[in-house]
């Protein structure tokens, strides 16, 4: 605690240091038990919740979940369907039949062509591909045709959210902007001018910066005022 | 046992004690197309590490459904040493891109990355003796960075014998020592929490009882660049 008071930052380990020892704590996410301690196998941030430990990482390729909403590029066109790139280790794929109404083979190319960028949601992860889907009963789904987008690391997405979205809201509040963030780290912004657009950008790069710092949230509601200067 | 003779090596080139290392500076997120990168100096030798992927492994023959594949590539640039370098594969890097992957295997969980390539790109910015040494301490923290699972990390050291003297990371003008003995290279990487050595190469000729004072050099140098490779690590926020 000591640590963080002096820093305002959460604590880092890296691969193999030792984070706990004894029977006090259990193993979790990205740890492993070797004989009476605990190890990090994973470079990230250090949290302790009750008696579990594990490491949230900081950086690193997407790792797909079901059930997240991504933002990927089309990169190829089978006969079956889109074969989608959202940036994790293996390949994605969008079927005919679990795109929004009714498609023809011939009209494929012109609905998502190659290069085109699509927001779909994780319907499975198997081994080694995973299935993308539009047909649930929520809005965003389909192509992006107009606004910026940003790349920034999966792994920080979740602080760009916040606690239940509070801090996205914040930014979507003093920008004016309608920001839609995929699970997979890229960012959909959409503004009423460039330069509203270039601020939330900034806000989200200011935020990724200080991943790990403790009470990010009044940090950021003070960065947005100082930086507002004269938009809207 | 007979007296033992006198070394004729008796004061580094440098003026370094014999067991001091070079200065070591190392950064992580230096590139920032990669997953992960890292550049790491030690005295006049700069390497840079970037790892990318996990990613789609092609051609698909070449997948492993058990586990991931790790591959590493070396290169000197062009302008690293006084005589250019002709950039691509040579049988030199060969070697080293095989010792390298070696080195770094045994720590890297890749049974935890299916059908997948981890592909490593070791850069020589400015070489003045242990590369190889340099790249893998590069390729560790790039590794660790781009958030691959690993058992723990590993640290590189080129450990020399000049005439009957043991020095911890040799220069070029110590490499080309040619008194009495003359010199003898041993680059070697160790697992510091698990005491393991991992990279074991030897160009010269030694005595088995200096070999092991040797190895006892490296460890104990190898350990204090594992020291420096966290710190580095834990200050990058």
């Amino acid at each position: 605690m000591t640590d963080k008071e002096k820093h305002g930052k959460k604590e880092l380990v890296i691969p193999g240091e030792i984070i706990a020892s004894g029977d006090d704590f259990l193993p979790g996410d990205w740890t492993q038990k070797q004989g009476k301690d605990i190890i990090a196998i994973r470079y990230g941030v250090l949290e302790k919740q009750d008696r579990i430990v594990k490491i949230v990482p900081i950086s690193g390729v997407y790792i797909p979940r079901r059930g997240n909403f991504v933002i990927g590029e089309i990169k190829d066109l089978t006969n079956a369907g889109w074969v989608v790139e959202i940036g994790a280790p293996y390949q994605a794929f969008l079927p005919l039949r679990e795109c929004l109404g009714f498609i023809e083979e011939s009209e494929m190319e012109g609905i998502y062509g190659i290069g085109d960028l699509i927001a779909v949601k994780i319907l499975n992860v198997k081994r080694t591909s995973i299935d993308l889907t539009m047909k649930l009963r929520e809005k965003g789904f389909g192509k992006i045709r107009e606004g910026a987008i940003l790349k920034i690391n999966p792994h920080r997405v979740p602080r760009v959210i916040g606690k239940e979205g509070s801090m996205i809201s914040i930014i979507k509040e003093a920008t004016g902007c309608n920001i839609t963030v995929g699970q997979n780290g890229l960012i959909w912004i959409q503004g009423p001018s460039v330069e509203n657009q270039i601020y939330a950008e900034n806000a989200i790069n200011f935020i990724v910066a200080n991943t790990i710092t403790e009470g990010l949230t009044e940090k950021v509601e003070k960065w947005l005022k100082e930086n507002k200067g004269d938009k809207k | 046992m007979t007296k033992e003779e006198k070394s004729l090596y008796t004061k580094r080139f440098d003026g370094r004690k014999f067991e001091e290392l070079r200065e070591i500076s190392a950064k992580v997120g230096v590139v920032p197309n990669a997953d992960g990168s890292a550049i790491f100096a030690q005295g006049d030798t700069i390497a840079i590490a970037s790892v990318f992927g996990p990613k789609i492994f092609h051609p698909k023959n070449q997948q492993n459904p058990e586990k991931g594949v790790l591959r590493v590539h070396y290169g000197m640039l062009s302008f690293s040493v006084t005589e250019r370098v002709k950039p691509g594969i040579s049988r030199r890097s060969q070697e080293i891109n095989q010792v390298t992957e070696w080195a770094l295997t045994p720590v890297v969980m890749l049974e935890e990355l299916p059908g997948t390539v981890v592909d490593v790109h070791i850069n020589i910015l400015q070489a003045n003796a242990g590369t190889r040494c340099a790249g893998i301490n590069a390729a560790a923290l790039a590794l660790a960075h781009a958030g691959i699972p690993m058992r723990e990390m590993v640290s590189a050291v080129a450990i020399g014998k000049m005439d009957k003297t043991i020095v911890s990371d040799v220069t070029k003008e110590e490499e080309d020592y040619e008194d009495g003995e003359g010199a003898t290279d041993i680059p070697m990487a160790y697992l510091p929490n698990s005491e393991k050595v991992t990279l074991l190469q030897l160009d010269g000729k030694i005595q088995p009882e200096k070999f092991k004072e040797a190895l006892l050099a490296g460890k104990e140098a190898c350990k204090k660049i594992a020291e420096i490779q966290k710190k580095a690590l834990k200050e990058s926020e």
